[in-house]
């Protein structure tokens, strides 16, 4: 639904997006991971048409944004970053006023209204002025604008910023649910999110992809994927490293922190095996020994993202 | 234009309309508009030592009146909408830029159109206190709109220039000094002394003095009308070119 093709951007001699190219297909929900700066929101603010690209295109269910602005626009849901909405309306009046500007009249517009307010769960607040609102509120009524239509394709960015967990979690559930159905893609740098709401994910770094994947295969990415952690009771760290490291499996050990008994982290020779865990239970069981805690690491997002991405405080 | 263009437009110029009434800005505004015309009709207009049954006295203050009102309404139509961020939702809705500059245009004038129409009192006491020629009022009272229209197109291209309101106030006062100055005798009197008549003509032609005075006179001159309009059509042109080209 949204083909992205070696988009770039550049503000004077600034370039925000680098031949940028990748694609959200219906029934899936891309995450759009990066450290601030990365070029996130202007990339959205591209595939909305709010921004004219510098060089590269973007189509919307095949029409691009530059050449059909109105059929592509008509086709996206857009929460823009700071989730900016008219102060001095009520949140009725607002959603009012989206729906008309989208064509949405009559009983369909009753319709829109009364499923919107229910998603985003705003009857408490429907007759209030948005500037009275909290920042959750205000971030729904935004989100709520986004959805009015229906839309195929939903573009939204850092949906959750500012919520707290509850209002978090729901908004996260909404987005799984219509990516069910629906092209989604959303921007965020909260980690844990694109395991919670992901299909998909990609990491930007001054406006380049550096890593494109499903959540699986992005933490796989990670240097613990495929090591072993364990915690064992009355064994010494150092006797518990020499038997561990002797594995043929196992590459090397190392002592972590375990809340009680010895912890230690044994990481494997070969990544994609899983001998190793099997190789670790078998030598515990021969040893006789009282294991606490044993887990095969899936690997860590924020090491992925923190080895792909340089942070914005490193001088360039 | 389609149906569908002007649905957008209509639902932009209500919103802004309502917006207006929403907030003390309008009253306040409706408040000095109508005090300082008052004021300048009666005290520094000499209206009742003039002896005549016309609105001269009230009419001529206008260009200068609206000089400063005019921009401080026109000065919130982008640059609140930059400042606040609402521009990207405005702008990534299916609907051409130019719909959203013609709805807000529609809605300030509509306002100023009813500030205009409040002055009504004094239409009626100078019927009650003579016997004006009401056919130049009207050519009064329209010429005194299409200029409030002219300035205000040229306000809102102001602040699409800028998220900062004193700065698009500001600069749409000192450009719609200069339509007032170009044409201001004093200032065509000074330019005699060294520059041909015809380029004073020239100069003054751009002067909105200089056809807003037909107006006063009673005169609807086509040409006077064409000039306010093309004014106004103008700014509010070069207002899409710089929505399309300053977006954030």
């Amino acid at each position: 639904m949204i083909r992205i093709e070696n988009l770039s951007k550049t503000f004077g001699r600034n370039t925000v997006v680098d031949n940028l190219s990748f694609t959200v297909e219906r029934g899936e929900v891309l995450g759009l991971l990066g450290p601030n700066g990365a070029g996130k929101s202007t990339t959205m603010r591209m595939i909305t048409g709010f921004l004219p690209p510098s060089a590269g295109r973007v189509s919307v269910g095949g029409h691009y944004v530059v050449g059909e602005p109105l059929a592509a626009k008509r086709l996206i849901g857009y929460l823009p970053e700071s989730a900016a909405c008219y102060g001095d309306m009520s949140v009725h009046g607002f959603l009012m006023f989206a729906a008309e500007l989208r064509g949405i009249s009559g009983a369909a517009r009753k319709r829109a209204l009364a499923r919107v307010v229910d998603l985003c769960f705003l009857e408490n607040v429907l007759y209030q002025s948005i500037d009275t609102l909290s920042k959750g509120y205000r971030h729904r009524t935004c989100l709520a604008q986004a959805l009015i239509h229906d839309p195929d394709v939903l573009v939204l960015d850092e949906p959750t910023d500012g919520l707290d967990p509850n209002q978090k979690h729901q908004v996260r559930n909404l987005i799984r649910e219509i990516g069910k159905t629906k092209a989604v893609l959303f921007s965020t740098h909260i980690l844990e999110e694109v395991d919670a709401a992901c299909s998909r994910a990609i990491i930007i770094d001054r406006g380049r992809v550096v890593a494109n994947g499903t959540p699986g295969e992005l933490k796989a990415m990670s240097e613990v994927a495929g090591a072993v952690t364990l915690a064992v009771d009355g064994v010494e760290v150092t006797i518990l490293g020499e038997r561990l490291a002797a594995l043929p499996e196992a590459l090397r050990c190392e002592p972590v922190a375990a809340s009680a008994g010895s912890g230690m982290r044994v990481f494997p020779r070969d990544r994609s095996a899983t001998s190793l865990t099997r190789a670790v239970m078998e030598l515990a069981e021969r040893e006789h020994w009282h294991v606490l805690q044993l887990r095969t690491e899936e690997g860590h997002l924020d090491e992925v993202f923190r080895k792909l991405t340089l942070p914005d405080t490193v001088k360039k | 234009m389609s149906n569908r263009s002007l649905a957008s437009v209509l639902a932009i110029t209500k919103r802004e309309t309502v917006s207006y009434f929403s907030s003390p800005v309008a009253y306040v505004f409706l408040v000095i508009f109508l005090l300082l015309t008052g004021f300048f009709t009666f005290t520094v207009g000499n209206f009742f030592e003039r002896g005549e049954a016309s609105l001269a006295a009230f009419f001529a203050w206008h260009p200068w009146l609206y000089l400063v009102l005019v921009p401080a309404i026109g000065m919130r139509l982008w640059s609140e909408e930059r400042r606040s961020g609402t521009i990207e939702f405005l702008l990534t809705m299916p609907i051409n830029p130019w719909e959203a500059i013609v709805g807000k245009f529609l809605s300030s004038w509509l306002f100023l159109a009813i500030g205009l129409a409040l002055t009504f009192p004094v239409v009626l006491t100078v019927n009650w206190l003579g016997d004006p020629d009401n056919g130049q009022i009207v050519a009064g009272y329209l010429g005194s709109f299409f200029l409030a229209g002219a300035y205000l197109a040229i306000a809102g291209m102001t602040s699409a220039l800028t998220r900062n309101q004193v700065v698009a106030f500001i600069l749409a006062v000192v450009l719609c000094l200069f339509l007032i100055l170009a044409g201001f005798n004093p200032v065509t009197d000074l330019l005699t002394r060294w520059a041909s008549p015809a380029v004073i003509e020239t100069v003054a032609a751009f002067s909105v003095m200089t056809h807003f005075d037909g107006f006063q006179k009673g005169v609807i001159d086509s040409r006077d009308l064409l000039f306010f309009l093309s004014v106004t059509g103008f700014a509010l042109f070069a207002t899409a070119l710089i929505i399309r080209n300053r977006r954030a």
